[in-house]
């Protein structure tokens, strides 16, 4: 039974990355660290447990990346996502200090590996969490608990009390009863509110109901709004989230990576009403996977089909449930409850407008349509050698913009603009600070480990003094 | 109908009444999953090979399994693992798998039933083996040879004769060779033949997995022997066995050559090279599996087939068994205990051989030639 009558120097809320870099840091600087995650032993960790790497800054050739990716490319590519949405000086602070988070990780018990396949090409960019997050999140425990990190499973942090911008203690519901923790310093890694339904209904209306949550379904947004509600400053259009396409089969919570579908650039996309809605080979799919989520969830019923044969049936990751097969379109059409004429029809122009041209797979080609709207301006080849495939799409949300404000020593900002005097936050509850709109792949490990190491750093130097 | 037609229609259902086990259809579901995730694509030589095809025949599925050496450390990483709704539990399942193959592919086929209760079977001969040694040397042997030191040439041999020695090892031991060669061939047939010519090179790569057990190195830090830390524990316990038993196999060997070649009678002395070989393989045999089978009652149990263990234990024991009194029959040949040590051992070794092809050690045969199948399809590409 862990002591809830003792003051601990620092309370960290959530599990993931982000909550476990802070707690670390901390402790390592001498800090007394209570952590409260709210899911049971198995299933810890937050959206971490789904991700797989984190981008990282680097001058050279690392022993898990190839060749370099230096300040103002890294910039470049967030401003690009983020299309200006973003706090320069944040980001470019996130993008330096990336260059030691593999260190930091690595110190930690963490094991990096090689890059080796799948059609997301990032070694240059992305260092790999050998057996991904869920080893990485182990090897952290496992360092909290070497560190006498007090660690509490099944416990919701359900209020912080905040007064004049200090935290005073939290109200937390431990394995099903109520408890309170005193500490000197809080640090919030909650993350977003993206499996909150209810919430994200306020802004979508019953549409939410169709959207599937790919992480943890403890991402609840409990602390977001509890901080957001006593003079916390707010960062993030609350309506935005992160969000790709996802198997319209796949479970409405934690179906994590495997569920996300990366046929779109190799097939033709229709909306329930069997009409194409936008160019599905605008770009190469890692910079594009993070815009078709939105784009499904403003289509009609939150649902769409991509329709492709069997030329490219071997161009993209397999599925992890069959796809609609079928000998003509019509069979697909029936097997996904469309209108086939109108299925049939939207091949066939799509397929009259198709110029010949050279296929190259990874890299924008000039396989493209003429004259079609929208266009299809990479990737175009006829959808015409049977058997013909189908997927259903639905949008897959990963997190959501809100935020809490923070500056750049990851202390959480009061309305008024100054910092609060014992708060700081790391990780998707504070990510909107530096994704306005868009994704990066790995950024939101990079962001994680970045912050969560500032603000661990900042509450035991609070402690001290 | 013709008789070929008839032969057809037999084959045909034959083939249509042949339903997969749960374990293979759960297998199937299962690679569905990792399949589209990868993640675990840098811990051992199954997820490359499952990255190599997208339709997973029955076949593909055996073969998958027996590559797979049992480390967990997908299991530890898995964010799918219990109790997530899709359940990954690779480990166990492809132990099941493996467990079925082996009964599938004995030889003679009828015997595959003995995988069904392996650790009451291996148990249960190994029992009735040593009991029979025991009896028939109280009743066949000289009292006054079997209770009293026996020193000088052929002293082994006044108690079981060399040519009851030869005979039944030889027999149980050549049967336990052909019948699983037999298995091998149909078990490489069984999961999909030759495919290309025979190269040494992959042979060569097979055979330094096999040796090395790199697949039992978790990508370099080691594999999750225990829980989700990282360790080298059973890598290194498994080599301590392997090669203790390859040791007092060469002992058995080098003391034949003496005998027949050289005409160098037993006992030898103790710095002889039979005598230096069998004792260190003795000692490492003891330590390997005794270290084997205290991993398995620490570890995490659920990436564990658990219908299994009894067969895995029964083997463990009979092998520490095996090791623990040839080491006890050195340290009293000199004694009135020789005889009585000698029976037990000999009646031990004995079971060992008559229950070879249907125990846990044929995981060897098939392990080898699912690494060759894997070195050839790595470079086939």
């Amino acid at each position: 039974m862990p002591d809830f009558s003792r003051v601990y120097d620092v309370l960290v809320v959530g599990g993931g990355n982000a909550a476990l870099c802070a707690a670390i840091t901390a402790a390592r600087a001498g800090a007394s660290v209570i952590l409260c995650e709210a899911s049971p032993p198995p299933l810890r960790g937050g959206n971490s447990r789904h991700t797989r790497n984190l981008r990282t800054m680097h001058p050279g050739p690392t022993q898990v990346m190839t060749d370099s990716y230096l300040e103002e490319e890294y910039w470049d590519d967030l401003r690009r996502v983020t299309a200006g949405k973003t706090d320069e000086a944040l980001a470019r602070m996130c993008i330096r200090a990336s260059q030691h988070a593999p260190d930091f990780l690595a110190s930690c018990g963490v094991v990096f590996q090689p890059s080796l396949s799948g059609t997301l090409s990032l070694s240059r960019t992305n260092a790999f969490f050998l057996g991904g997050g869920k080893a990485l999140l182990n090897a952290l425990y496992r360092e909290c608990a070497r560190l006498g990190i007090v660690t509490l499973y099944d416990t919701e942090v359900q209020h912080i009390k905040v007064e004049e911008g200090w935290a005073t203690e939290a109200v937390v519901s431990h394995a099903g009863f109520p408890e309170r923790i005193r500490f000197k310093a809080l640090v919030a890694s909650s993350g977003g509110f993206q499996a909150n339904r209810n919430w994200l209904r306020e802004y979508w209306g019953d549409a939410a109901d169709n959207f599937q949550i790919r992480g943890t379904p403890y991402a609840q947004g409990t602390i977001l709004k509890d901080l957001l509600a006593q003079g916390v400053q707010e960062v993030g259009d609350p309506t935005q989230f992160h969000a790709v396409a996802n198997d319209a089969r796949a479970p409405m919570e934690d179906g994590g990576l495997a569920m996300r579908l990366d046929c779109v650039p190799f097939a033709i996309v229709v909306n329930r009403n069997v009409e194409r809605f936008y160019d599905e080979g605008e770009d190469v799919w890692p910079k594009r996977y993070a815009i078709w989520g939105r784009l499904i969830a403003q289509q009609p019923g939150q649902v769409a089909l991509a329709v492709t044969d069997s030329q490219a049936v071997m161009n993209f990751l397999p599925s992890v449930y069959p796809p609609y097969k079928a000998d003509s379109i019509a069979g697909i059409a029936a097997q996904a409850g469309m209108d086939a004429a109108k299925l049939e029809k939207v091949v066939a122009d799509y397929n009259a407008a198709v110029v010949p041209g050279t296929f190259t797979p990874m890299t924008p080609d000039d396989c493209r349509t003429e004259g079609l709207t929208p266009p299809k301006s990479h990737w175009a080849r006829r959808i015409d050698k049977p058997p013909y495939y189908a997927y259903p799409l639905r949008p897959g949300i990963t997190f959501t913009f809100l935020s809490v404000k923070v500056d750049d020593k990851a202390r959480v900002l009061m309305a008024d603009g100054k910092p609060s005097g014992n708060m700081f936050a790391s990780g998707e509850i504070m990510s909107g600070n530096i994704l306005g709109q868009g994704y990066l792949a790995g950024f939101g490990m990079t962001l994680g480990t970045v912050f969560g190491r500032l603000a661990g750093e900042g509450a035991a130097k609070h402690v001290r003094n | 109908m013709s008789a070929t037609e008839m032969n057809k229609l037999d084959a045909l259902l034959r083939e249509a009444t042949v339903t997969e086990s749960d374990a293979y259809q759960e297998a199937r579901r299962q690679m569905a999953v990792c399949n589209a995730c990868r993640y675990c694509e840098g811990y051992c030589a199954v997820f490359p090979a499952m990255a190599m095809r997208r339709e997973f025949e029955t076949a593909d599925l055996t073969h998958l399994a027996n590559l797979c050496h049992g480390c967990k450390g997908c299991y530890h990483a898995c964010q799918y693992a219990p109790p997530h709704a899709f359940g990954i539990n690779i480990p166990a399942t492809f132990a099941t798998i493996r467990q079925e193959s082996y009964a599938q592919y004995a030889w003679p086929p009828a015997m595959g039933r003995a995988f069904e209760k392996n650790g009451t079977i291996v148990a249960g001969v190994a029992t009735l083996f040593v009991t029979l040694a025991l009896l028939l040397a109280v009743a066949l042997v000289d009292p006054s040879k079997l209770w009293t030191a026996q020193t000088g040439t052929g002293a082994f041999f006044r108690i079981i004769p060399l040519w009851l020695i030869n005979a039944l090892a030889g027999a149980s031991f050549g049967f336990a060779i052909l019948a699983m060669a037999m298995g091998a061939i149909r078990y490489w047939r069984g999961t999909g033949g030759l495919g290309g010519p025979l190269t040494p090179a992959p042979a060569a790569e097979a055979a330094v997995d096999v040796l090395t057990l790199r697949n039992l190195g978790g990508g370099g830090h080691g594999c999750n022997d225990v829980d989700d830390s990282f360790a080298q524990q059973r890598r290194w316990l498994h080599q301590a066995m392997f090669y203790g038993f390859m040791l007092c196999f060469a002992a058995t060997t080098t003391g034949a050559i003496y005998h027949h070649v050289f005409g160098w009678k037993s006992p030898h002395a103790f710095f002889s090279l039979p005598v230096q070989l069998g004792t260190w393989g003795g000692v490492l045999l003891c330590i390997g599996t005794a270290g084997l089978m205290r991993v398995k009652v620490i570890t995490d149990p659920v990436p564990v087939a658990r219908k299994l263990m009894g067969g895995e234990y029964a083997m463990l024991g009979l092998l520490f068994l095996i090791g623990s009194t040839g080491l006890l029959l050195l340290a009293v040949r000199h004694t009135g205990a020789m005889g009585f040590m000698l029976a037990l051992h000999f009646g031990l070794v004995l079971s060992f051989f008559a229950v070879l092809p249907y125990s846990k050690m044929v995981h060897g045969v098939y392990r080898g030639i699912a690494l060759l199948r894997n070195a050839r399809e790595r470079r086939a590409g």
